[in-house]
């Protein structure tokens, strides 16, 4: 499921062309146009109010006015930086932790079962937690995000390096590597795959997140902003900040997995 | 590595199972595994004192963290007082329903997807897109439609578990191993025998994987529709502590709620292994 693209060979051939490529993706994303008539075709029939489903042309001029005039930009850029500010700190310990875990026996008993414990738990219900301990600011999202986007990186990594083939940890420390040389240089790079597995659930969880915290604690922020717009009535507004948030949650799981094929270059698939 | 998928590597060598079955040997010591759960349950208990005690002694501010001891007698006393089933069951009822719906829905699509080239290309880009993007989003949109009751609470949960189902579904679907498939035609298997007898028990591990998703993605979901739109629930009870500052409210409703998500992932992992007895994986 790492890849939900793969396995439609008729649609993904290769093309000789450009143009060929153009058509096809033009082909694959036709269902999306169709939505989009349908859409429209309901607004305009008076079949819904315009109230509930705002036509298409009302949301892009919406969405023009918030990203030219508006504060949308500022407010993707507050939500953007908590994500990417938990998630970053979520990465680095939870790797070493997983690593740790891995390796020493020790340090597994002690975290294991806190683990096992949290793992299972639904992250959002930490919100009211942080909002005692750390307020409406910044930091209880940051919080927030770093718990919730810790415990998958910690077992996809634990996992994967659980994983490794022992033949590559006992040539390596036949050949002089240090405990620490052969986690460095083995390890990690053999578990690799698992980790950016563990990665890429944290990334959707720090954008769920993100967006749920806010809708519940904030004052600024893209969440903050679609809530304040549906509170307000401003509803073509709020459709067009719902689909941005949409997209750049999409567009962040495209690059990340771009990312991790380049990351993996040296795996034979 | 595919070779050593047996080889237990690193610090865990005393699972491997090579050594699963041993020779009967006088028992010389506590077995390993013993001590393991041992250790682990200490680690509890001393985490659970550390947290009683150190709010107990002024070590850790009391209102950030308020013993367990009292948080403990505030479930007891919304037990008694009929609260806590009440928020738990209306929890887990749209959390499970929601799931459901997505199931049914997805689960069908999934397989269709994998069988029929119209279905695929309907579905394909609007799967592709929906996974990875944040679901809760959408929320306002389903608050304006269907009202802020429990009706928009469960299509957003349905909405937010329909697209990992699908996605397993249909990846599990679609990279069958062909041979069963053309030795049951050869043995005159219908269409529909096919798809019950053949296909459904093929990709049932990855199907299943999809609902184990799929389900803690649903009570993510459920806890933050009832945090934001409020009212009974254990998401709206820990909001309404949170704003009133009853940290011993809201940290009653994070055991709860680790209690019911434990609860609930260990019933899934059980089910599981129980509609897998057959397969492969079982064995380990």
């Amino acid at each position: 499921m790492s890849d939900v693209l793969a396995g439609k060979p008729d649609l993904r051939r290769r093309g000789p062309s450009l143009s060929y490529a153009v058509v096809n993706t033009a082909l694959r994303f036709s269902p999306l146009l169709l939505l989009a008539l349908g859409w429209e075709f309901l607004g305009l029939s008076g079949l819904v109010s315009q109230q509930m489903l705002p036509g298409l042309g009302e949301i892009f001029s919406a969405f023009s006015a918030m990203l030219f005039g508006g504060d949308l930009l500022y407010n993707t850029a507050r939500s953007i930086s908590r994500a990417a500010t938990g998630l970053g700190a979520a990465i680095v310990i939870g790797v070493a932790a997983g690593l740790l875990m891995a390796s020493f026996r020790t340090v597994r008993l002690l975290i294991n079962p806190i683990v096992q414990i949290f793992y299972p738990m639904p992250k959002s219900a930490l919100i009211p937690v942080v909002m005692i301990w750390l307020g409406l600011g910044d930091s209880s999202k940051i919080l927030l995000i770093f718990l919730g986007c810790l415990l998958p990186v910690v077992v996809g990594t634990y996992n994967g390096a659980r994983g490794v083939n022992p033949f590559l940890l006992w040539s390596a420390s036949s050949l002089g590597a240090s405990r620490f040389e052969v986690l460095r240089e083995v390890v990690l790079r053999a578990a690799m795959p698992d980790i950016l597995n563990g990665c890429r659930t944290a990334l959707a969880f720090s954008f769920i997140l993100m967006v749920s915290s806010e809708f519940v604690i904030a004052t600024d922020g893209v969440g903050f902003m679609i809530s304040s717009l549906g509170d307000g009535g401003q509803y073509p507004a709020m459709f067009a900040a719902i689909f941005f948030v949409a997209g750049i949650g999409f567009a962040a799981d495209r690059l990340y997995a771009m990312l991790s094929r380049r990351l993996l270059r040296w795996r034979e698939a | 590595m595919m070779n050593m998928a047996q080889a237990r590597p690193l610090a865990d060598a005393r699972k491997s199972p090579v050594q699963k079955a041993p020779a009967p040997r006088p028992a010389r010591s506590i077995s390993p595994q013993v001590v393991d759960i041992g250790v682990q349950v200490a680690v509890v208990v001393v985490l659970a004192g550390i947290w009683e005690f150190g709010a107990r002694f002024g070590a850790l501010n009391p209102f950030l963290l308020p013993p367990l001891s009292m948080v403990l007698v505030r479930i007891w006393e919304d037990l008694i007082a009929g609260t806590v089933p009440v928020d738990l069951g209306l929890t887990l009822y749209r959390a499970l329903t929601g799931f459901a719906i997505g199931a049914v829905i997805g689960i069908p699509v999934g397989i269709l997807m994998a069988r029929s080239a119209v279905v695929r290309w309907f579905f394909d880009p609007l799967v592709s897109i929906g996974f990875p993007m944040p679901k809760i989003a959408f929320l306002p949109i389903f608050i304006l439609w269907f009202d802020i009751y429990d009706t928009s609470k469960i299509i957003m949960v349905a909405f937010s578990c329909f697209f990992p189902i699908v996605a397993a579904t249909y990846a599990g679907c679609s990279s069958l191993d062909k041979w069963p498939i053309w030795s049951a035609r050869c043995f005159g298997a219908k269409e529909r025998e096919l798809l019950w007898e053949v296909y459904l028990p093929m990709a049932m591990p990855q199907i299943l994987t999809g609902l184990q998703v799929a389900l803690p993605v649903g009570m993510i979901t459920t806890i933050v529709t009832e945090m934001l739109m409020g009212g009974r629930g254990v998401g709206g009870a820990m909001i309404m502590a949170g704003r009133f500052a009853d940290s011993v409210g809201v940290f009653a409703g994070i055991v709860q709620i680790i209690l019911l998500g434990f609860v609930v992932v260990k019933s899934v992992e059980l089910i599981r292994r129980r509609i897998l007895i057959w397969h492969p994986e079982s064995r380990r």
